[in-house]
């Protein structure tokens, strides 16, 4: 055993060191410590651990998966080490701390590492010592790193089912840990405080509660009843799982009525925001995921929806007209429309990287323009339209988040509506077809320019339509709120959640646009989980969560054709 | 019957290259004629001069009754002229089926907002339009790879699905560029007669680049040569391959024994 470790210690070094200088990253931009005092279960187990043993975890997983030729305790042996290698750096970096920072302090003389890396406190020290000097500390961090080491391995090592079980329960354990103000409030408004108080204590998940969960979590994971039931979902026969179907779309229809009274104003918002950009999502996925046609400067169109539904139905000075919501609404798609045509026009002949270069100009250009003293008589410059009324229907003005959300989930499945049906149109394959091949597209018949511009002007609609729902909820528009940070949420989301497919934009909203607004906390290091999960995404599943799926056309009973005509082909 | 495609004088320049110099065809009505030549003589620049990629410098190209040189790709298509490609340009990240429809694109009528309402007409224009894909699907010989990605498929698979996919818009020209590459002698021989069940079945008329000699022996009823962008020889299979300017082009001088010798075993 020994000889075989020595033989593959490169392998061990390399991962060690990886996840070494993960964990030293991690700790020196600082998210280990902030997150320190942010408990997920009891005062023991905090989002700084999580943050802290996540190189550590990573790279014993790494070395089981490159190890897996050899034998299961050897490559757990091999984590183990792994494990304890990750440790040096971040131990150098307690004795760095240690004579730069604690022993530095007051002396002049003595280069202050803090003030470049505010991050190294002696706290910092403490939480990774575990309280108990540098010596033992340290000791006790590199054991405590190996054992982390031995968990990455056990997601390779552990046989299916209680792999899966292991799996399930942590996920369970540590996202109600991270979720739990969400998870509190929703159970505070569906059962009792005093449940809530029985699951939860300041922020974090009770031990108990927590080793509870752990068990369900862990049973329902190693009895597989998830796969059971799908199993047994397949074996029923098509009229009984018709009727299923039906029933599970009454019961999402109700869930996603009774949503926002479950889960509070706060979240209520959140929803309304991700409604908003499942809307911007959908048309932007008519334009590239269908199209092809990479626009970075989408949110011009949300802007001119929100500034046309502004100008008109404002009551300030900046109010042209006495529209209501309902009626400025076609003229904000209509001139969403109108904008999405004139741009469209230019761009015809440009492909690729020119097309996305030129639509970001132009996004660019319409906040300028918005921004500049020019436009300001006509909408307000830097200072805005003020004093957007909200909608009303039947007399009852929609000022609160929960009736918003409605209206948001309202647009959401209209355009979802629409851009189901053109997918399965002519229209969609046209897209689609230029998308995949634009010369060979236009060498079957079809008009690019017209085929060009309808996907700019129906991408156009929904986005200006969402703009519009925008104002009308905010009240106040600004210039600042039409940053290319929309454009590029609302590209990312489709990237993430998978291009072309409309499952997938739902995804990918409540990834990146629902989980940021739930996690409050994590604003500072926002757009760095945001890079890492976009690269991370691209290397692992670069078709995205949700890919579109194909569609089945040919008669099912070709089924059986298809095998001996494979055969035959391949003969 | 008369001619269906005349080209007059067709010339084709990129910078100094002339690469169609003058070139003439008349293509008779639901005949079989082959263009052939060396690498580089400019068959396909010349397709590309019919079907609208390229548009001619200098000449006409008349197509059943219409000067069509200059005109867009997709009017062309609307004319009744369809291509396959050298080297297969399907829409590779759709099914076979998808493939197939986007093709009968010039002879769909119903427009975007009648696909939201749903409206009859519209159900009934799609589920023709499939009836017709999977008939087509059929006819070439892929009959239960419809639901199939088209990068996902064999190459012979392929082949036949892009001829699938000029037929559906129901042409009265189809080119086809080397209909037969990278195909091994059998694969050859069954396309070759797939070719003339397609002019036989469909009644239209077939225009091919090809380098396989059996293929273009074999099928052809009038062989265009090429070399260097101008035509050095036309004729009937029989008389190209007496030609010794064909055969100069091809091999060389003093190599016409040489390819005698060739054809005659390919048809024993």
């Amino acid at each position: 055993m020994i000889k075989t470790l020595q033989e593959n210690f490169r392998i061990i070094l390399r991962y060690g060191l990886l996840g070494s200088v993960i964990a030293l990253y991690l700790t020196t931009i600082g998210i280990v410590e902030t997150f320190a005092q942010r408990n997920l279960v009891g005062t023991s187990v905090s989002l700084g651990h999580v943050f802290l043993v996540f190189g550590a975890v990573g790279a014993g997983f790494l070395v089981t998966r490159a190890m897996k030729e050899h034998s299961a305790s050897i490559a757990a042996a091999a984590s183990f080490i792994t494990g304890m290698i990750t440790s040096i750096l971040l131990i150098i970096l307690t004795l760095v701390i240690q004579v730069f920072v604690i022993q530095a302090a007051g002396q002049e003389r003595v280069f202050e590492l803090r003030s470049m890396f505010v991050n190294l406190s002696p706290s910092l020290v403490e939480f990774l010592t575990f309280g108990q000097g540098l010596v033992l500390g340290n000791l006790l961090f590199a054991l405590f790193s190996g054992l982390m080491g031995l968990i990455g391995s056990s997601f390779v090592l552990l046989p299916e089912n209680w792999r899966r079980a292991w799996i399930n329960s942590l996920i369970w354990v540590l996202g109600l840990g991270l979720f739990s103000e969400n998870v509190a409030q929703i159970v505070r408004e569906l059962f009792s405080s005093s449940l809530n108080k029985v699951l939860f204590t300041n922020k974090a998940l009770n031990p108990v509660a927590a080793i509870v969960i752990f068990v369900i979590t862990f049973a329902i994971g190693y009895f597989g009843i998830n796969k059971k039931t799908r199993a047994k979902w397949e074996q029923m026969p098509e009229s009984r799982r018709k009727r299923g179907r039906t029933v599970l779309i009454v019961l999402s229809v109700v869930f996603l009525l009774v949503l926002p009274w479950t889960v509070g104003l706060f979240l209520s918002q959140a929803l309304f925001i991700i409604g908003l950009y499942v809307m911007m999502g959908l048309g932007l996925n008519i334009v590239v995921g269908y199209a092809g046609l990479l626009d970075l400067g989408y949110v011009a169109f949300f802007a001119f929806g929100a500034y046309t539904m502004g100008i008109l139905t404002s009551t300030g000075p900046l109010g042209r007209s006495d529209l209501t919501f309902w009626t400025a609404l076609p003229f904000a798609v209509l001139v969403g429309v109108i904008w999405g045509l004139l741009l469209g026009f230019p761009v015809l002949r440009m492909r690729g990287d020119y097309l996305a270069i030129v639509t970001l100009g132009f996004g660019e250009i319409i906040r300028i323009l918005a921004l500049s003293n020019w436009l300001a008589p006509l909408e307000g410059g830097a200072q805005g339209v003020l004093h957007i009324p909200h909608p009303k229907i039947f007399g009852f003005a929609m000022d609160s988040p929960q009736s918003m959300y409605y209206l948001v989930v309202l647009g959401a499945v209209l355009a979802a509506f629409v851009t189901i049906r053109l997918r399965d149109s002519r229209l969609g394959r046209q897209w689609m077809a230029m998308r995949e091949d634009e010369d060979v597209a236009e060498a079957m018949g079809i008009n690019l320019v017209q085929t060009k511009l309808l996907a700019f002007a129906i991408g156009a609609a929904f986005s200006a339509m969402s703009g519009a729902i925008f104002a009308a909820r905010l009240g106040n528009i600004f210039p600042h709120s039409f940053n290319i940070l929309i454009s590029i949420n609302a590209l990312s989301l489709i990237i993430v959640g998978g291009m072309g497919s409309i499952p997938g934009v739902v995804v990918g909203a409540l990834i990146l646009v629902g989980l940021p607004e739930m996690l409050r906390e994590f604003a500072e290091y926002r757009l760095l989980m945001y890079g890492i999960l976009l690269i991370v995404m691209m290397l692992v599943k670069p078709e995205g969560f949700l890919p579109e799926a194909t569609r089945k056309r040919e008669l099912r009973s070709g089924k059986e054709q298809f095998s001996d005509q494979v055969a035959r082909s391949e003969s | 019957m008369g001619a269906i495609l005349t080209t007059r004088n067709v010339t084709k320049r990129f910078g100094g290259l002339v690469a169609v110099n003058d070139f003439n065809l008349d293509i008779e009505e639901y005949s079989i004629s082959s263009v052939i030549g060396p690498n580089g003589a400019g068959k396909t620049t010349f397709f590309n001069c019919i079907t609208g990629f390229y548009v001619p410098d200098e000449g006409d190209i008349i197509f059943d009754g219409h000067y069509i040189q200059g005109l867009s790709t997709d009017r062309i298509t609307h004319h009744g002229i369809s291509r396959t490609y050298q080297n297969i340009r399907l829409f590779s990240n759709m099914t076979a089926i998808e493939n197939i429809l986007v093709g009968q694109h010039p002879h769909l009528k119903t427009l975007w907002v009648e696909a939201i309402f749903k409206t009859p007409r519209f159900l009934k224009e799609e589920a023709a339009a499939l009836e017709e894909a999977i008939r087509l699907l059929n006819f070439v010989g892929l009959a239960g790879m419809g639901d199939l990605i088209a990068h996902n498929m064999p190459y012979g698979a392929q082949r036949r699905l892009e001829i699938a996919r000029a037929l559906a818009s129901r042409p009265k020209l189809l080119l086809l560029d080397e209909p037969t590459a990278g195909m091994n002698p059998n694969e050859s021989a069954e396309m070759m007669h797939f070719i003339q069940r397609l002019r036989d079945e469909l009644e239209i008329t077939i225009l091919l680049i090809e380098h396989d000699m059996r293929v273009v022996m074999g099928i052809s009823e009038q062989i265009s040569v090429m070399d260097f962008g101008q035509k050095i020889a036309e004729g009937t299979p029989k008389e190209i391959q007496r030609n010794p300017r064909v055969i100069e082009a091809y091999l060389g001088r003093g190599a016409a024994a040489g390819l005698k010798l060739e054809t005659k075993g390919a048809k024993a």
